[in-house]
């Protein structure tokens, strides 16, 4: 279990690091999550140096490589705001894997104050901004899947599941063995295809058997994964991160 | 490359049965209920965790001292102490014991230290039978399969399976699935030879170097028989199993039943301490302690690696291992299989045999996370991931450097390139934001179950600048 945390007084300002899978894939997710925020005036602060937090070459073993992406990232978050996250993984690699990544090096002190200023976006709204959220959506049943990662690296999935607990209209559904990974794993995907495709296959009938119209979820590995599953085997359930999610349902649209 | 394939062999053919899967399924199921149930208080359990990990890490931070001391209060009650810094030796030393006297049956109680010596094998081919007397062990005796779990070895038969493997093996018997029955069947058998084997053999689940004491967890009692009706009794273990004191026992056992089967406490708990004494009615006239290192030792210089061997055997990783599940035991090819088993096995057998174990995870922590003594397992898969791709030769790990492909490093080197040029990544985002349309679809293993992802016709570097947000 992660150690208890503390979180900050609402700030003025705030980072946004995007995730690269956000960047490309799924850059809805990402403003959203900063809409959200910004919502709540807190100035949100997108530096474009960003690229990518390290996690895919550092779980490959290629720690030399990670370190070098890693220290790219401490440059361009320089200020003291926190830096939110929308991902428990990539959330997790910089708030708990970068002080081990520098552990006994020259550049430590400083990862670790960076470090500390990591929040996932769900934990973040929570806690920190303490949002309020008024459902303007229609009823629908949702499954939720929260990352192996948001779940026993950064300890949020009962923020996940609060958040989505303020939608009004919105039917939390649980599906069977919510707890275990959807088979993802980054390259394990690729390097064990076998054992991923049973993975997301027993996760993706688990969640249909549901009934629920729509799965959402805070990572978006997590979402290529089982969304892409579930649109190959042409099912009826859409996928959503929670950012855009929440920010579809609670942003009113003129007209 | 041919571990690799080997591994994937297995792992279709495990895939491929739909029997073993639902077996499997249900049984891990099972094992998560009743471990959950017994663990009804979280604050609590997190606390025993802590007790656990702090006992086991004392006991290792002094490893040395207490291999002595146990030794040495174990000679002073009467227990010969033997040392095997191999498999080999190991086997040499046990069957020493048997010649000494005369013995031409071993009778066993479940020992996953036996398993990695092929004890069995080694002692069958110089004539000596040997007879497993845990059920689930027995069964698999019968049908000639190493253990698929640490706890439960035979957990992917099913009561069928056994049921036949029954009538095959003892055609006199009436065939039944009865479980009482078999397992009434099968300790008839076994009484038998319980009065004529000479020298019985058992595991070790701590070894107390205060005071000399094997401590030994089991349910079925046969555990007792093997250390207590024949004349001799060797128990053999790994040198990582001592603990300081007898008052770290209680918690270390606490943790170990409700881990491995959610039970409070086994059937039987047996603390042997020295052979039979005069005036006692019963026990063994000799007991030998038999400590392995078989890599071991190694695994121990390693600061961060030394973890592994905080182990207790509980098998709660496995049980809670969404690959074990899927996969099963026999699957990883190795004496102990599972997360535990894919950082432990790579480090003794060397990573250029069984690299591609740390490699076969997703890291998903559900390992770690009910650890009794909190391994931190994916850290340490991580950990073996780097070490079978580093270039240097400044480790010293088994192995190192062997998995590393001039294709793969060339990949991760073009990618930190990428990636560490905000202005690099920036255009080559871009750029495959606009060649979207023509890159090719297919990505491999990926999309045979799965639709390739969309890239966005815009990055959110370029709609956050786009949307007024500040870049600084």
């Amino acid at each position: 279990m992660p150690e208890q945390k503390r979180y900050p007084a609402k700030p003025k300002r705030v980072y946004f690091f995007a995730t690269c899978l956000v960047d490309l894939l799924f850059p809805e997710a990402g403003l959203a999550g900063m809409q959200l925020i910004r919502r709540e005036g807190v100035e949100v602060i997108f530096p474009q140096d960003q690229t990518c937090c390290g996690q895919p070459a550092w779980n490959s073993g290629y720690r030399d490589e990670a370190r070098e992406v890693a220290l790219q990232q401490l440059a361009c978050f320089t200020e003291d705001h926190p830096i939110v996250v929308p991902s428990g993984s990539c959330a997790g690699m910089m708030r708990h894997h970068y002080p081990e990544m520098f552990a006994g090096s020259a550049d430590q002190g400083r990862v670790e104050a960076f470090s500390s200023r990591v929040y996932e976006l769900t934990e973040f709204l929570v806690h920190v901004l303490k949002i309020a959220l008024q459902d303007l959506g229609e009823p629908v049943r949702v499954a939720l899947h929260t990352s192996c990662s948001a779940r026993r690296e950064m300890g949020v999935a009962e923020e996940h599941e609060a958040l989505l607990k303020q939608l009004s209209k919105v039917e939390l559904m649980t599906q069977a063995r919510k707890e275990e990974c959807c088979g993802f794993g980054g390259t394990f995907a690729v390097k064990q295809p076998a054992i991923s495709a049973e993975m997301v296959s027993d996760k993706a009938n688990a969640i249909a058997d549901t009934g629920a119209d729509l799965l959402v979820s805070g990572d978006c590995g997590c979402l290529m994964n089982i969304g892409g599953h579930l649109d190959y085997r042409q099912a009826s359930i859409d996928s959503r991160h929670i950012a855009s999610f929440i920010w579809e349902r609670t942003h009113a649209t003129e007209g | 490359m041919q571990q690799r394939a080997d591994f994937n062999h297995r792992v279709e053919q495990a895939l491929g049965n739909a029997q073993l899967k639902a077996s499997l399924r249900s049984a891990m199921d099972g094992l998560m209920a009743s471990r959950k149930a017994c663990f009804p208080d979280a604050d609590a359990l997190d606390a025993l965790r802590l007790r656990g990990a702090q006992i086991r890490a004392n006991a290792l931070s002094k490893l040395p001292q207490l291999l002595q001391q146990l030794e040495q209060r174990c000679t002073e009650n009467g227990i010969r102490v033997h040392w095997a810094e191999s498999v080999d030796e190991a086997n040499g030393i046990v069957l020493d014991i048997m010649r000494q006297h005369q013995a031409e049956l071993l009778i066993k109680g479940k020992s996953m230290v036996s398993e990695e010596m092929d004890l069995n094998r080694f002692l069958e081919s110089h004539g000596i039978e040997c007879l497993e007397s845990d059920l689930g062990e027995y069964i698999l005796q019968l049908a000639g399969e190493p253990p698929s779990h640490i706890v439960a070895p035979a957990i992917h038969k099913t009561r069928q399976d056994i049921a036949r493997l029954f009538k095959e093996k003892f055609p006199d018997i009436p065939y039944s699935d009865d479980v009482d029955t078999l397992t009434g069947n099968a300790r008839g058998i076994l009484r038998k030879k319980f009065y004529a084997a000479r020298v019985g053999l058992s595991g070790v689940n701590f070894a107390v170097a205060e005071s000399g004491t094997l401590c030994l967890v089991e349910n079925e009692g046969n555990g007792r028989m093997c250390t207590t009706v024949p004349p001799v009794h060797i128990a053999v273990t790994g040198i990582e199993k001592v603990v300081e004191k007898l008052a770290h026992v209680p918690p270390l056992l606490k943790l170990l039943t409700r881990s491995a089967t959610g039970q409070p406490i086994t059937t039987y708990f047996n603390m042997i301490s020295s052979p039979r004494k005069t005036g006692e009615k019963d026990g063994p006239k000799e007991v030998h302690l038999l400590l392995l290192d078989n890599g071991r030792s190694r695994i121990y210089e390693d600061s961060e690696l030394v973890n592994t061997l905080r182990c207790i055997r509980c098998g709660a990783c496995m049980n809670h291992c969404p690959i074990y599940t899927r996969i099963g035991g026999h699957a990883y090819g190795t004496t102990i299989p599972g997360p535990i088993g894919s950082i432990l096995e790579p480090q003794k057998a060397g990573l250029d045999s069984l690299g591609e174990l740390p490699v076969a995870s997703t890291l998903c922590g559900a390992c770690a996370e009910v650890c009794p003594v909190r391994i931190p397992i994916p850290r340490l898969l991580n950990r073996l991931r780097y070490e079978r791709i580093r270039s240097d030769r400044d480790g010293a790990s088994h192995g190192q450097g062997s998995g590393r492909t001039v294709k793969e490093a060339a990949i991760w080197q073009a990618w930190s390139w990428l990636h560490r040029s905000p202005r690099r990544y920036r255009l080559a985002m871009a750029l495959a934001t606009r060649l979207c349309k023509i890159l090719p679809l297919g990505l491999g293993p990926w999309t045979r179950v799965r639709k390739p992802p969309r890239i966005a016709a815009r990055t959110l570097h370029q709609r956050a600048r786009e949307e007024g947000f500040n870049d600084r």
